[in-house]
This record gives structure tokens, C-alpha cells and sequence, in this order.
């Protein structure tokens, strides 16, 4: 073995009921690199992880860590050897100190057990600057933005001495600024000699900060490379296996009649008098910066927020709309940001999951009918080729991708003919991007009227037929895709321009 | 084949393991006690368990959909308060009944109102409900028992079928019409998805605020029902009646594999939880173990039950 090789898992293997998660996978990780972990979700990432982090155990395989073979039983265990996970969701206790989340199980302490506080908030200082960062011990979590939460997770893997850092998605909420800043501490995290895992989906990233790449695919390690001896289009190919012939395959259709006219709408310090149509088989793009008011309107046009004054209009008939419900009766769905949180009953299953919106259709007097159930399911299971070993096993097991198909599924079943996406490829690669991009097109050939809500403008310029811009609670500007480009949008989105 | 019993396995083996335990219990004291594995006394437990039993399908709905009631003793109480009054001023049985169960469900569906549109924690609005249905049972009856009823109210508690008892016969058939709820219906549905998510069941466009209060209002009319039993088994109505029911029935659902957490739980395996209590306190008195070490032992079995249930579900994910 190299003597600076610090992991070597080889031959890993992971089954979970029904499902083969990883086989076969082999990964190594060289002290002071930053090694990329790349795959499509469901992949079998987030698992090769857990098995290094000790959420889960292996079912087959050996992992060397240092050279020696071990056995991680559990994630403390995994903290105690150095290795260290920084999760997408950051595990930090909102209204204690940055010192105290930092020293958090493992106090400094005079006597007695009484924390020394003094020597704790100056360790805590000393880590921090240490990073180049401003951040004060002795502020509450609650005070500190995403990025900074990030940095306090940075520090309290160092004060535990940590020689591998796993970070999962870490710029998935930062803006560039907060990118570059990150990518310094990696950087001297690197230097220090500590080897970072890291997983993203943006690829130009990797670029920047990658030595090494694997690729998984299917829960099958496909290869190793060094980052300046492969090109992005040679690692889409690896992961997806399959030529993408573009990466927004929107194609157009004949618009119809007007689906829906939103006049006016006004919410003190949320919205500023938003007036639009949308029409059958179209897709409107709407972006705009994070707090720019476009999840807001997405929220009141669903009927889950309340709204002070201005129309709705379906189908030229005015509609009042006060709660979801009423939305799905006038035919509008939404796809939250947050398909975990929003989207999904992770404890119920693909078919409970699936029918949920539509169980007034499916029910007699109250009682649900079976058979019906189970063909629509299995429908939506084989049309979007949604991964389960059977329409019964409960999403929670299932992976990312699938789950967001499940949702996908949760709307097509229930027939609405307005769909509004947020953030529909959030988290999600490159090939299962696509096949929800080509389920949209499908959507708008038989009809269906399409907002799309991104940060991303690529995605915005991609694939609508029209585009919104919002900025401060207001539309700042509207295109039409083919005169848009990336700098008008932004432009509109940071109020420097109206369109 | 063997992919459809691992599914099935992983979606009932719990029920299975329950039972399996209950099985064993009744092993043990059938090898312990000969008198236990007699029909009799097995028609006995059965009726002694009814009223739990009853009681513990409303909670196992409110704890599936997320909550938890503290209330049920009280207005178990309450009502049984009411059915006594109502008969003794010569109202027909049929219809003293439908007051207790009217009661039940209003109280009920106060809690239901309470945490719905008031935004309470279903913990405070019921505890205050524990407390209020209470005192109401003793105002009106000035802390005295209600008695004195026809003949014939008897038959709900001595009467058989079939040389089945009364309790029983309403309870299989209240388990009867909980499980198709629970499973087959609308209702059923959203009670896990409001447990399970209560966001996600809110834009799935599921009235969740109609739902739960209905939840509520099951359990209360449930509590309802169970006075009934017990006023006719006692041919009193007592207003310290039903005290620590709800400790019971809890227990129950959570011995049966229902969660804290909301989302999970079936009818099934309260019934298996409310018999492992009932054959317990049977066998126990039986073997003439004194009432001090039956609690300590009950409330063990409630332990072990949930750890071997938590170390299960680990397993599983």
C-alpha cells in the first residue's frame, strides 16, 4: 500500500430489503487531496458515505483505514478514527454558541464537570481564525447564515482532530462569494494534510477544487481518473452511460387557450402587483434570486398562503382559491422546493404516496377501491420507471431521484392541468434531470400549462417558452426565450435593468 | 416468491412479532396455572380487556394522526354520567345510549376544535379536557354515584350471544369497523398521511384541520361507547370512574407497534397490545401475585415491548 493512502474500501457491498444498494464498489483516498465522489442520484453515494460515516454497516467488503482493516461501528466511532461528514442538513443546535456547538460532547472543564467556558470560547476562536474566519465563539447558531453554519461544522471536525472530511453537497445553499470562501478553507484543510471526500452535482466545481474523481454508477465504482485527464462531457457519459444529445431537450408546442390570468396580486412586503397569463401547453419560466417573491407566488397561486387583494382566473372564470385543496379541484398542482419535508409522506408507501392527491376519486362513500388503486400505481411506477422492489415498500427506503419521480407521479395521477414546479432539479444529476425535462414536454403536447420556478438560468433559458423575471416582491422583467439571454435575466433578477 | 414474503414480512412481521409474545404469555401461565387455558376464563379476559380494548382504538387513530389524548378516563366518565341520568329520568335505553356516545364525541370534537383552529398542542388541550370533563361528572352528580337503571341495561354487560359476553361482541365488532376505517377508507388514508407528514397532507390538498378534528371525535365517541360497557357492568355510573384509562390505553397502542411519532400503527396490533395487557393482570391475579408487583410488572412489559420493538425497526433501516 502507498504510505499516503489514508482509506482503501474495496469490494464494498451494501443490500437493504429488496434492493441492492452498492456492489462492488472500490474507493481510495490519498492524504491531503480532495477526491470528488460523482454518480446520479441513487447511485449509491450518500450510502458508500453512511458506511464510511457509520450510519450504516457493510454487508461485505473490507475498509483500511491508515493501512489497518477495520470495522465502523457506529458514527461515533467514525468521529473517534478522524473521519468527519458535513450533511447537506447541518447538525448543529440552533440556540447554543458557536463554541458550545463546536465543543458539543466534549467540553473542556475545570472540575466536577463544570464547563470552562473562557478556555472553550478562545479554543473556539483559535479554530476559526485559523480558517480565516470573522465569526464570533460566544454567537448564538440561530444568528449565523448557512455559510457560516458551515464553517462552525469545519471547525468542530478540526477540534477533533479529523484526518477525513466528507462533505455532502456543501455549496448546494451558498451564493459565489460564499463558494470562493469555502473552496479557500478546503483548500487550506488540504494543505494541513486533511483528505476531503467530496459530492456535488455541479461539475464545474469539480474543477475547481477536485484532484482526483470516482465515478459510481449503480452502485459499481466505474473508475478513478485525475480531474485534468477528463472532460465534463466524458464524465456525464460515465455517469449516465448514455450520449445526452442535449442537456434541455424542450420541445415546443402549439400554445392554447388561456389556462390561467393572475391580475394584481398583492401581499404587503411579499408581493408587488403580479399580472400574468399562462397558457395551455406552454412552459413559463420564472426566476429571480432566493427571497425575490417567486416560492411566495408559487404559495399563494396553490392556495397555501393568503394574499391581500387581486384575481385568479382559470380558464376565463374567476376562482377564489384559499387552500390546496381548492387549487387541485380548480386543476393546479404544485412540486415543492422540498420534496422530503413537503412533497412526500416518507413513512407511507409508492401507492399511498401516489394516490394521495387523487383519493377523492378513487373512493366510494368514503372507502377506497383497491383494485383501482393498484392499477393506477403500478401506471405510474412502469411510466416513469420509478425504482422499488414493489408499490408497497415506503418511499423513506427509496433513493432521491425516485422519490422525486414519486412526486412527479403524485401529480400525473391526480390529473391537474396546471402544474407549477419549484425548483424541479434541485439536487438531482444530470440524467435524471432530463427525463423529468422530457416528462414536461409530454405534459405540454397533451395540453397541460407549465410555471417553472429556478435558480438556475441555463434551466430557465432552456426549457421555457416564456420567461418571468421577479425581483423584490415584482415582475422586473419579461422575454420571450428566444430574445432572453443569461445577462438580460440577471440583470432583471438584481433590479439593475427592467425587461 | 420469496421477494413478495420479504415485502410482505417487512409491512406485518411486526403484528406477527406482538402476537408471537402474546402467545408465549399465554403459554406461560398456561403451564403456570391450569386454570388459565379454561374457556371460561378466557371469555373472562376478553371481557375485562373490552373496555381498554375500546378505548385504545380511538387513541391508536389520534396517535397515528399525530397526536395524543389525555381526556378518554374523563369522558369515559362524563358520559357514563350522562347515560346514568338520562335513564334515570326514563329515557329509553336506545336512546341514553346515543347520549353517552353524543357526549363522548362532542367532547372530542372540542379537543379536535381546540388543536385545530385554536393551534394547541394536543397534549395541553386535552390534559385540559382530562380535567374539565371531570369535574363536570362530579358537579353534576355532586360526587356521588348514579344508579338505579332498568333490567334490561344489564344485558349490555351480563347478556351473551351465542354464549358470547355483550363487551366482547361490541368490541370484535368496534375492531371490525376500526380496521376496514383504518385501512379501506378515506379517513383511514389521511390519518397516516397526517401523521406521517402533515405538511405534505396539506398540499397534497387533504383538509387536514376537518380530519383531525373528526380523529378527535372518533376517540371521544369511542370513550363514549366504553362507558357504556362499564356503567352496565358496574349497574352504576361512577364519577371517578375511568381514572388512569388512558395511561391503559396507550400502553395498548404502543404495545401493538403503534408510533409516538404519528404515521405508523394498525388496529391489529392494538388488539394484540390490549390482550397482552388484559391476559397479564388475568394470570397474575390468578397466580395470586399481589397487586403492587402486577404494576411493576405491566409497566416492565410496556418497556421491553417498545425496546424490542425500537431495536427491530433499527434492524430494518
Amino acid at each position: 500500500m502507498k504510505p499516503n493512502l489514508i482509506l482503501n474500501m474495496k469490494n464494498i457491498r451494501k443490500v437493504f430489503p429488496g434492493v441492492v444498494a452498492l456492489d462492488d464498489i472500490c474507493f481510495d483516498l490519498r492524504r491531503g487531496e480532495v477526491h470528488i465522489l460523482l454518480g446520479e442520484n441513487g447511485a449509491g453515494k450518500s450510502t458508500l458515505i453512511k458506511i464510511l460515516s457509520g450510519a450504516y454497516r457493510k454487508t461485505k467488503g473490507q475498509v483500511y483505514f491508515e493501512g489497518q482493516e477495520i470495522s465502523i461501528k457506529n458514527p461515533r466511532h467514525a468521529q473517534i478514527l478522524g473521519i468527519s461528514t458535513i450533511y447537506q442538513e447541518l447538525n448543529l443546535v440552533p440556540k447554543l454558541t458557536v463554541a458550545e456547538n463546536i465543543f458539543l460532547g466534549r467540553e473542556p472543564t475545570i472540575a466536577l464537570g463544570v464547563v470552562d467556558s473562557k478556555r472553550m470560547n478562545e479554543m473556539a476562536q483559535d479554530v476559526l481564525s485559523g480558517l480565516g474566519q470573522k465569526i464570533k465563539a460566544q454567537t448564538t447558531i440561530c444568528e449565523l447564515g448557512v455559510a457560516q453554519q458551515q464553517m462552525v461544522e469545519v471547525a468542530k471536525s478540526l477540534i477533533i482532530n479529523s484526518k477525513i472530511l466528507i462533505m455532502d453537497e456543501p455549496t448546494s445553499a451558498l451564493s459565489d462569494q460564499e463558494i470562493n470562501e469555502l473552496f479557500a478553507v478546503i483548500k487550506r484543510l488540504k494543505k494541513n494534510g486533511v483528505a476531503v471526500i467530496y459530492i456535488s452535482h455541479r461539475l464545474d466545481e469539480l474543477y475547481q477544487i477536485g484532484d482526483r474523481v470516482t465515478v459510481i454508477r449503480d452502485g459499481k465504482s466505474i473508475g478513478t481518473f485525475s480531474i485534468n485527464d477528463i472532460s465534463k462531457t466524458q464524465l456525464i457519459r460515465l455517469m449516465v452511460n448514455r450520449k445526452l444529445k442535449e442537456q434541455y431537450p424542450r420541445v415546443k408546442t402549439a400554445v392554447g387557450e388561456e389556462a390561467l390570468r393572475v391580475e394584481g396580486i398583492k401581499k404587503k412586503g411579499v408581493l408587488r402587483d403580479i399580472s400574468f397569463s399562462l397558457f395551455q401547453g406552454e412552459i413559463l419560466g420564472i426566476a429571480g434570486l432566493l427571497g425575490s417573491g417567486r416560492t411566495e407566488l408559487a404559495r399563494i397561486l396553490f392556495g397555501v398562503d393568503s394574499f391581500d387583494s387581486g384575481n385568479k382566473i382559470i380558464k376565463g372564470r374567476r376562482v377564489q382559491i384559499n387552500s390546496p385543496r381548492k387549487a387541485i379541484q380548480s386543476g393546479i398542482g404544485l412540486l415543492t422546493e422540498d420534496r422530503k419535508t413537503q412533497g412526500l409522506v416518507l413513512k407511507l408507501s409508492v401507492r399511498e404516496n401516489i394516490c394521495l392527491p387523487s383519493i377523492e376519486r378513487l373512493t366510494t362513500f368514503g372507502v377506497v377501491n383497491n383494485r383501482k388503486e393498484t392499477a393506477w400505481t403500478k401506471k405510474y411506477i412502469h411510466d416513469l420507471k420509478i425504482k422499488t422492489p414493489g408499490m408497497n415498500q415506503k418511499v423513506m427506503f427509496l433513493s432521491g431521484g425516485n422519490q422525486q419521480k414519486v412526486v412527479m407521479g403524485k401529480w400525473l395521477c391526480s390529473h391537474v392541468d396546471i402544474l407549477i414546479f419549484d425548483e424541479p432539479t434541485r439536487g438531482i444529476d444530470v440524467g435524471a434531470k432530463v427525463e423529468i425535462y422530457q416528462w414536461m414536454n409530454r405534459l405540454t403536447e397533451n395540453g397541460t400549462a407549465i410555471i417553472m420556478i429556478s435558480s438556475e438560468i441555463p434551466e430557465i433559458l432552456g426549457m421555457s417558452d416564456r420567461i418571468l423575471v421577479m425581483h423584490q416582491g415584482r415582475i422586473s422583467g419579461k422575454f420571450a426565450s428566444s430574445e432572453a439571454t443569461q445577462e438580460k435575466i440577471l440583470q432583471c433578477a438584481l433590479g439593475v435593468a427592467n425587461g | 416468491m420469496d421477494e413478495k414474503f420479504q415485502n410482505y414480512w417487512l409491512h406485518h412481521g411486526r403484528q406477527w412479532g406482538t402476537l408471537f409474545g402474546l402467545i408465549i404469555l399465554i403459554i406461560v401461565l398456561w403451564i403456570l396455572s391450569p386454570h388459565f387455558l379454561t374457556i371460561s376464563n378466557l371469555l373472562n379476559v376478553a371481557q375485562q380487556t373490552s373496555i381498554n380494548a375500546v378505548i385504545a382504538v380511538g387513541l391508536t387513530f389520534v396517535i397515528i394522526s399525530g397526536g395524543i389524548d389525555l381526556s378518554v378516563g374523563s369522558i369515559l366518565a362524563f358520559s357514563g354520567i350522562c347515560l346514568g341520568s338520562a335513564m334515570q329520568s326514563g329515557f329509553p335505553i336506545p336512546l341514553a345510549i346515543l347520549v353517552s356516545l353524543g357526549i363522548g364525541l362532542l367532547c372530542g370534537l372540542v379537543n379536535g376544535t381546540l388543536i385545530t383552529r385554536g393551534k394547541l398542542p394536543p397534549f395541553i388541550s386535552t390534559l385540559g379536557m382530562m380535567s374539565v370533563a371531570r369535574g363536570f361528572a362530579l358537579l353534576f352528580t355532586q360526587g356521588r354515584p348514579v344508579s338505579g337503571f332498568p333490567e334490561d341495561f344489564r344485558f349490555l354487560a351480563t347478556g351473551e350471544v351465542l354464549r358470547i359476553p355483550m363487551p366482547v361482541i361490541i368490541m370484535i365488532v368496534v375492531y371490525l369497523i376500526a380496521h376496514f376505517l383504518l385501512t379501506r377508507t378515506k379517513l383511514g388514508r389521511y390519518t397516516y398521511a397526517m401523521g406521517g407528514n402533515e405538511e405534505a397532507a396539506v398540499l397534497s390538498g387533504i383538509n387536514v384541520k376537518l380530519y383531525k378534528t373528526m380523529v378527535y371525535g372518533l376517540c371521544g365517541m369511542l370513550s363514549g361507547l366504553a362507558a357504556v360497557i362499564l356503567t352496565a357492568r358496574l349497574n352504576s355510573a361512577q364519577p371517578i370512574a375511568g381514572i388512569m384509562y388512558e395511561l391503559d390505553a396507550i400502553a395498548a397502542s404502543v404495545i401493538g407497534g403503534t408510533s409516538l411519532m404519528g404515521g405508523e400503527g394498525t388496529i391489529v396490533g392494538t388488539l394484540i397490545g390490549a390482550f397482552i395487557m388484559g391476559v397479564l393482570r388475568n394470570g397474575l391475579n390468578l397466580l395470586g401475585v399481589s397487586s403492587y408487583i402486577q404494576q411493576i410488572v405491566i409497566g416492565s412489559v410496556i418497556i421491553i415491548a417498545v425496546l424490542v420493538d425500537m431495536a427491530l425497526k433499527k434492524n430494518k433501516s
